[in-house]
């Protein structure tokens, strides 16, 4: 058989203007931390540094959250809605304008393929504006109850894994409804955020809106509990997320938490095998799985097992592994060492625990953090890998012999964020989806978003919903 | 001479049964006048154990019937209660110390509850799911599911009124429920499940303890079989508790203070959606 090599087709990084320090966003303006400290984010793809960010000390959240309720009680909570919109409206037609620089930026700072960040994680950011800066003054027609009113000043704490994607799924909802925001992006992926900061300039966003701050989980932790702050969203671990629920018990503030999953991915004997295996890769190795409804374990029905490993190991045999910057690669850099270390460990507990391990063949680059992509087979349900979330490009398989208990095997887990299902029978996937405790299920697909659709868990993998009607819930008052 | 009353002996309501609690604790419950009117049972961490496997073993069934069946259901117990409409007077103008007038229209509000949230059953996912216009080939909808199992702590205020619409909002969309009834006025809460238990709500689907909220909070809160808390009859500080505890495995907690209102049915439901491609 002929092999076609690709030529290497890196992505240009000269539209990124990195500057070598950030400050933190108060206030409209961009400013040091008050004791002058900072720390470093690095690409994850060369493990060099990129930029050192001001880290955010106590101060400077009491700074942050002040400029947020002043912001909130002269201005954004006076203005008219339709007017609030058209600012949602214009940070959307700039992420648009400023998408390739955007997408750079996140490759950079993340280590996800260009092709993502590019397709998916930009253009959705700058849908989820638009979707939301729609609502901002249609609030009494989305049935949330009557005269739904903003909270004021929220937190909102997001992840490393769609740092750009998460900011706009936390930040559009939150001033569509009227709320003025301090916003903490995660330790190793701050840059998206900050550029964003540079879009609500352009916009002419009233000073104080939105405030981003940087720093570690300490900063994280004084913005949750700060008393000026009524409401906190966060996107993140399940521990962390059950730490957040505690602190703030008794406090009255509103929380909404997106947390861990272990989706299930089922596939039925008469699914499409072909688009089946597709949807197997796009579920786990999709942002190197680094994504908490990825389709981490795999149920395959018993009499399908063979055709549908072989097929996706010939499929596997195919991701091109490197360089995330390169229009060509599918799996990207592991976000930090922290977090390959996390990996590594899972999958060693796989050995250990007596499944068996493979991966294609592929060269790693020398320096940053990778791993290949990984399926392990002969999993049983008492495996650690297949009921701890490990965030990786690791799939763990199980098979099962009847819907039931495809069923039965696919809700045995703490959490219920995702499920795929793949079946050539309506009827099937519609029973099938019935019987799944999961938010978001997808028959025939998977990983697929929208700002119009909701997302969000059952159980453990956390509290109410973002996107969609349901998501204006989540930063709405209403009744008593 | 003049005759002698029949008293009740009033025990817990577990799995469509009354049994006494399991550690045969009671506790003395006296009118707003002083006299002695009843020995309820003090249920224990074991007694709510007990009526958390009886709501788990429950919910598959009540919330695989069809909507229209567990309305008729609901509506069934409004018709048990309209029967049995003087014996409630009775019982709260003897436990509360209320007036004939104030008693009979706590009644007749709570039976009427009791119709509101039947209605309520088969329109829950017309208000509450949706279509969602996505930017793809795919038919996506978001319908609510019931979250499963609801502990409930009952508010004393109009004990009966509480009670209902608290059980309404939580049954209609296919929860079952264990029940804390009110710890100073329990008495309306076992014959409410005096009527549950004559009415054709499954066994199970309604489970009711009396005891002391104070100790009972730390085991709902801790139970990781619960899926979600009603803490209307809670204080502040025991709101709290099962707010620390309930974080272990996510309780979804919350608190009313109308008692007509679907938020009370929409608290206690999680939202699914589903992704259908479109194609030929």
């Amino acid at each position: 058989m002929n092999t076609f090599e690709y030529a290497p087709a890196p992505e240009s990084t000269a539209l990124v203007d990195l500057k070598s320090v950030y400050g933190l966003f108060i206030n409209g303006k961009f400013q040091p931390a008050k004791e002058g400290k900072t720390f470093q984010t690095i690409n994850p793809a060369t493990g060099k540094p990129l930029a050192k960010i001001a880290f955010a000390a106590a101060s400077d959240i009491d700074k942050a959250v002040n400029a947020a309720t002043e912001s909130y009680k002269k201005v954004w909570s006076k203005m008219p809605a339709a007017e609030r919109g058209k600012y949602l409206y214009r940070i959307a037609r700039i992420l648009q304008e400023r998408s390739r620089e955007f997408a750079v930026l996140e490759t950079m700072d993340n280590g996800k393929p260009i092709r993502e960040t590019r397709d998916v994680d930009v253009p959705l950011a700058a849908g989820h504006f638009f979707y939301h800066a729609g609502w901002a003054d249609k609030l009494d027609f989305a049935g949330l109850g009557n005269a739904p009113k903003p909270h004021g000043v929220v937190g909102q704490i997001i992840p490393w894994n769609f740092p750009l994607l998460m900011l706009a799924w936390k930040v559009a909802p939150a001033l569509a409804t009227g709320n003025t925001v301090v916003l903490k992006p995660a330790e190793t992926t701050p840059l998206t955020a900050l550029l964003f900061a540079e879009v609500c300039q352009q916009a002419g966003l009233p000073a104080g809106v939105v405030n981003i701050v940087t720093g570690d989980g300490t900063t994280g932790a004084y913005l949750v509990n700060h008393p000026g702050v009524h409401k906190i969203a966060f996107t993140g671990s399940t521990e962390v997320g059950k730490g957040i629920a505690r602190s703030i018990a008794g406090s009255g503030k509103a929380l909404t938490l997106e947390l861990g999953g272990k989706g299930a991915n089922i596939i039925f004997d008469d699914a499409a095998m072909d688009e089946a295996v597709e949807g197997i890769i796009s579920g786990i190795f999709f942002n190197q799985g680094h994504v908490c409804c990825a389709g981490s374990r795999l149920l395959v029905q018993e009499s399908v097992l063979e055709e549908v490993t072989s097929k996706l190991k010939r499929r596997m045999e195919l991701i091109r592994v490197g360089n995330p910057l390169d229009k060509n690669t599918d799996l990207g850099a592991i976000n930090s060492k922290a977090q390959l270390d996390k990996i590594h460990e899972l999958a060693n507990s796989g050995d250990q625990d007596g499944a068996v391990r493979w991966s294609p063949q592929c060269e790693l680059p020398s320096e940053g953090f990778w791993f290949k992509p990984t399926i392990f087979s002969e999993v049983s349900q008492s495996h650690r890998i297949a009921q701890e979330e490990i965030f990786g490009p690791v799939l763990s398989i199980l098979t099962f012999r009847t819907p039931q208990e495809a069923i039965e095997k696919a809700n045995n887990t703490p959490y219920g964020l995702s499920a795929g299902i793949w079946s050539d029978k309506g009827s099937k996937v519609l029973w099938t989806a019935q019987r799944l405790k999961a938010g978001v299920i997808w028959a025939n697909s998977f990983n697929k978003f929208d700002p119009a659709s909701p997302f969000g868990g059952y159980k453990e993998s956390g509290w109410g919903r973002e996107g969609g009607r349901h998501g204006l819930a989540a930063y709405v008052k209403v009744g008593k | 001479m003049s005759r002698i009353d029949v008293m009740k002996t009033y025990k817990l309501f577990i799995n469509g049964s009354f049994p006494r609690g399991e550690s045969g604790r009671v506790y003395e419950v006296r009118d707003s006048k002083g006299k002695f009117l009843a020995n309820p049972c003090q249920a224990s961490r074991k007694d709510l154990r007990e009526a958390v496997v009886a709501a788990r073993a429950a919910q598959t069934g009540w919330v695989s019937s069809t909507a229209y069946l567990r309305g008729q259901i609901l509506y069934r117990v409004a018709e048990i209660m309209e029967s049995r409409k003087v014996e409630f007077v009775n019982a709260i103008v003897a436990s509360e110390g209320k007036s004939q007038a104030v008693a009979t229209s706590e009644v007749n509000e709570a039976i009427d509850l009791w119709v509101w949230y039947a209605g309520w059953s088969d329109k829950i996912s017309t208000i509450a799911g949706s279509t969602n216009q996505v930017s793809g080939p795919f038919y996506n909808f978001t319908t609510p599911e019931a979250v499963g199992v609801v502990s409930i702590f009952a508010s004393d205020k109009a004990p009966l009124v509480s009670l209902v619409s608290a059980l309404g909002g939580v049954l209609a969309s296919g929860n079952t429920a264990v029940l804390i009834a009110p710890e100073k006025s329990p008495l309306t809460a076992i014959a409410l499940a005096e009527v549950l238990a004559t009415s054709d709500v499954p066994a199970g689907v309604v489970n009711i303890l009396t005891g002391k909220s104070s100790e009972l909070v730390q085991w709902v809160g801790s139970h990781m079989d619960i899926d979600a808390v009603d803490v209307s009859g809670l204080n502040k500080k025991q709101e709290s508790e099962v707010r620390i505890a309930g974080a272990d495995n996510l309780k979804r907690i919350h608190r009313f203070t109308e008692v007509r209102t679907p938020q009370r049915i929409l608290a206690f439901v999680e939202n699914k959606t589903v992704w259908h491609p479109i194609g030929i």
